[in-house]
């Protein structure tokens, strides 16, 4: 064994990330690394490249027992990551990111000329033959520059290379470059653990996974003894029982939104989706399979490069959130903390923010309506504050989530996307959210609901979406809405996006 | 082309075409005495902006300059006065005090994790301060290595121009200044910062170390452009130079140098510190302008630089999506 890692422990206030986790890597194996959000697979890199150091447990390395402190004592050590947002520097030369720290000198000075020389002997069997090193690195694309980071990181170390998803800005054709790049590695004897949440490309590249869930090792075995439905199964850990669907049977009301063919570059591909009124449609995927991203694109956030938008009055721009916010488009988007609530403004402030926007800054709602705005709504959403003029961020979570619908609300959107609305709330807050739902769909609203609950997309749902690898691959209508279907939906791989 | 050079050659053009304007106004313009006259003037200027120039570089901004360039012409002023101590004596006090001074700051900015911006702009008032503690008056300094030596070297160039000491003291600091940023790896970790810190501290830079001695090198050319400035006036004063760390920063970003740091020349810097002389002289030479013609001119030159800086970003990010 390369690297083993035996019983590796590491609480945080509140939360144990891993929980006695065992890992080993041979010389010459890609070894993949899967789990959902929270599994311990970026808390267990951390520890391996130390980045954090671990409460307990033992790592070796080449059979020593190694404990580095610092990302550069585990490079020396041997152990490199390249992480998905290239840790090099664009506004320096290539040679200079090849060479840093490193950088030949003479009587002080650095070298320009050998540094280009050790900068090309480096690059030298990457396949970058036309990259001149004595430009920025800036100039590149992600691609090339990913693969300089590679680079980098198997000159300095040599040992274990870890890939932490790298392919995630990539597409197709650049992903396959920089897989053959990795298997060029393999064959060198290098151990790559390889993180990614395309399965595509797990299956593609790996000799064995490890699967982690909720800072446990789940499950360690070769990639063609694991079938792709059991790796889902060990992901997600879903105990499989069948919650119901709520809307069985639910009459369609009329066709409210028609997207047609709505892509976006590196993001989703694309996709039609129609809307009708008073339906909810979930979306249901693994992390990073493009839910979120759907919503980005739908809401204006990162503006769709292709495809249309037409509503009954014809085309409906969405070139912008504002534009968006016009045409009758909601989004709560899934990081409420960071993207959602305004912490220090009040619970009226905040409700009354979206509608102000609408109206302009020019034309300040009156501190009465304001008022009267959010009594109505703290009282319709049953929002628990000792007053309107609280700041949100003293809040609970199920509260701060109710704020945010409430502001969406304010403006009486015709399309509202809530993306993951019951993350990291209690249960009771929980219901009463999807109950919401229901509310808000009987009164006409359409909802696109992401989460990650296939639970909540069964009970809630009109129609299931799922995503995976960018792209929307199946539609699930009544009867068909299960944990099963979805997981199979996900599992299925007829168009492999790497291959 | 490449894109990280463009603002450069644009600085130089630009100084090219406003001296041929100058030239062909008033022909005289072309002489090295005029020439010299412009080193001379704006030596204490080119000295600290190249140390600006650096920190500039590496993502920060340094505010306390100016003040500390007083506080070394009283320094110095009080201490020839008041003891019998060689000039050369005090010019080594005084560096130690500026570099010290530039190396606090620095550690506080990386300690405390504050922005330059506040820790500099505390600088800038205690450095103030503390030449209004030595005295409150303007000091003439009255040493026979002044006046003998100092304030009288020079070379003759052919053409009758006068190449001053400090004049050329500025070239070397220039000269100086571009081997570190460009050919040292401390150099390179200077411009890693201005990247990306975290990114570079990844990379290996010791970001610690290398702040420090950032804003260490940059009192030390305060306080050498201090000496200078005191050669120059013959004097110390508690009011001078009021505002200098700000002209110091126009000329470093008309020189080319992005404000946000990670990329520029300091060679840019000694151009861009040349072109506001030249407006200053042509406003000289002209006799009928407003001194005040100088701010306007460099506001706008100041104005089409960003502007140039922005549109390059825009081609550069245009160039990379070619090759992609």
């Amino acid at each position: 064994m390369l690297l083993t890692a035996r019983d590796l422990t590491k609480t945080f206030p509140g939360t144990v990330a891993l929980d006695g986790v065992r890992f080993d890597l041979k010389a010459g194996e890609v070894h993949a690394l899967l789990g959902e959000n929270g599994a311990g697979k970026s808390t267990l890199i951390k520890c391996l490249t130390g980045v954090y150091t671990r409460d307990a447990g033992e790592i070796t390395l080449d059979g020593q027992p190694i404990s580095p402190a610092s990302t550069l004592e585990a490079q020396e050590l041997g152990i490199g990551t390249v992480y998905q947002e290239v840790n090099l520097l664009p506004n320096l030369t290539v040679a200079e990111n090849l060479t840093f720290g490193r950088q030949p000198t003479r009587f002080g000075m650095v070298s320009g000329r050998q540094m280009r020389a050790e900068a090309e002997e480096m690059l030298a069997g990457y396949g970058l033959d036309h990259v001149n090193v004595g430009r920025e690195l800036g100039a590149y694309s992600v691609a090339v520059q990913q693969i300089v980071a590679i680079a980098r990181a198997v000159a300095l170390s040599g040992k274990v290379l870890i890939l932490d998803e790298p392919t995630a800005s990539l597409d197709a054709r650049e992903t396959e470059t920089l897989f053959d790049v990795v298997r060029g590695l393999r064959e060198r004897g290098l151990g790559i653990v390889f993180i990614s949440h395309f399965l595509d490309q797990v299956y593609d590249l790996s000799d064995r996974l490890t699967v982690l869930r909720n800072g446990q090792h789940i499950v360690t075995a070769e990639a063609s003894d694991l079938g792709r439905v059991d790796l889902i199964h060990h992901m997600l850990g879903h105990e499989l029982e069948e919650a119901e669907g709520r809307k069985v049977g639910r009459k369609a009301g009329a066709e409210l939104l028609c997207f047609d063919g709505l892509a976006r570059r590196g993001k989703v591909e694309p996709f039609d989706l129609t809307v009708r009124e008073g339906e909810v449609i979930g979306l249901a995927g693994l992390l990073g399979s493009g839910r979120t991203e759907t919503a980005d694109v739908l809401f204006g956030q990162t503006p769709p490069d292709r495809g249309t938008a037409k509503d009954g009055n014809g085309t409906v721009d969405l070139g912008s959130p504002r534009a968006a916010i016009a045409a009758g488009f909601g989004y709560a988007p899934e990081d409420r903390k960071t993207d959602g609530i305004i912490a220090d403004l009040s619970v009226r402030e905040n409700i009354a923010l979206a509608l102000q926007a609408r109206r302009g800054w020019a034309k300040p709602i009156p501190r009465a309506e304001q008022r009267a705005l959010a009594e109505k709504y703290i009282r319709a959403l049953d929002i628990r504050t000792s007053d309107a003029e609280k700041a949100v961020g003293d809040l609970s979570g199920g509260n701060q989530q109710k704020v945010v619908l409430a502001r969406w609300l304010a403006m009486n959107p015709r399309f509202l996307i809530l993306d993951e609305p019951t993350r990291g709330i209690d249960v009771g807050a929980h219901a009463e959210i999807l109950k919401l739902i229901g509310e808000l769909t009987d009164e006409g609203m359409s909802i696109l609901l992401i989460s990650s609950e296939f639970d909540e997309l069964i009970a809630a749902s009109d129609r299931v979406i799922v995503v995976r690898d960018r792209a929307h691959v199946s539609e699930l209508v009544g009867e068909e809405i299960e944990t099963g279907r979805i997981i199979k939906a996900i599992a299925s791989h007829e168009q492999g996006a790497a291959t | 082309m490449n894109a990280r050079v463009l603002p450069l050659y644009a600085t130089i053009a630009i100084f090219l075409i406003a001296y041929l304007i100058c030239y062909i106004q008033f022909p005289a313009m072309l002489s090295t005495r005029v020439i010299g006259n412009l080193l001379t003037d704006n030596a204490y200027l080119g000295i600290v902006a190249v140390g600006m120039t650096v920190v500039i570089l590496s993502g920060g901004i340094d505010l306390s300059v100016g003040s500390v360039i007083a506080f070394a012409g009283v320094f110095i002023a009080v201490l020839l006065r008041d003891t019998g101590m060689h000039p050369l004596v005090a010019f080594v006090l005084l560096l130690a005090v500026t570099t010290a001074f530039g190396a606090a700051m620095g550690g506080l900015i990386h300690i405390l994790e504050m922005p330059p911006f506040i820790v500099t702009l505390a600088g800038m008032f205690l450095a103030r301060g503390a030449a209004y503690m030595l005295t409150i008056d303007s000091v003439p300094i009255d040493h026979v290595f002044y006046d003998e030596v100092l304030q009288d070297a020079y070379w003759r160039m052919p053409g009758g121009g006068r190449l001053t000491l400090i004049g050329v003291l500025m070239l070397l600091s220039v000269l100086g200044g571009m081997i570190l940023a460009h050919r040292t790896r401390f150099g390179t970790a200077v411009f890693a910062l201005g990247g990306g810190q975290h990114t570079a501290g990844l990379m290996g830079v010791n970001v610690g170390r290398t702040t420090i001695l950032i804003y260490a090198f940059s009192g030390f050319m305060a306080g050498l452009s201090g000496i200078v400035f005191s050669i120059y006036t013959g004097s110390g004063y508690p009011l001078a130079t009021v505002g200098t760390e700000l002209t110091a920063i126009a000329t470093v970003v008309i020189g080319g140098t992005l404000l946000t740091g990670g990329s520029g020349f300091v060679f840019g810097t000694l151009i861009g510190v040349l072109t506001m002389g030249l407006i200053q002289t042509y406003i000289v030479f002209d006799g009928t302008l407003s001194s005040w013609w100088t701010k306007i001119a460099i506001g706008l030159l100041l104005l089409l630089f960003i502007l140039l800086q922005k549109g390059l970003l825009h081609l550069g990010n245009r160039q990379r999506n070619r090759t992609a």
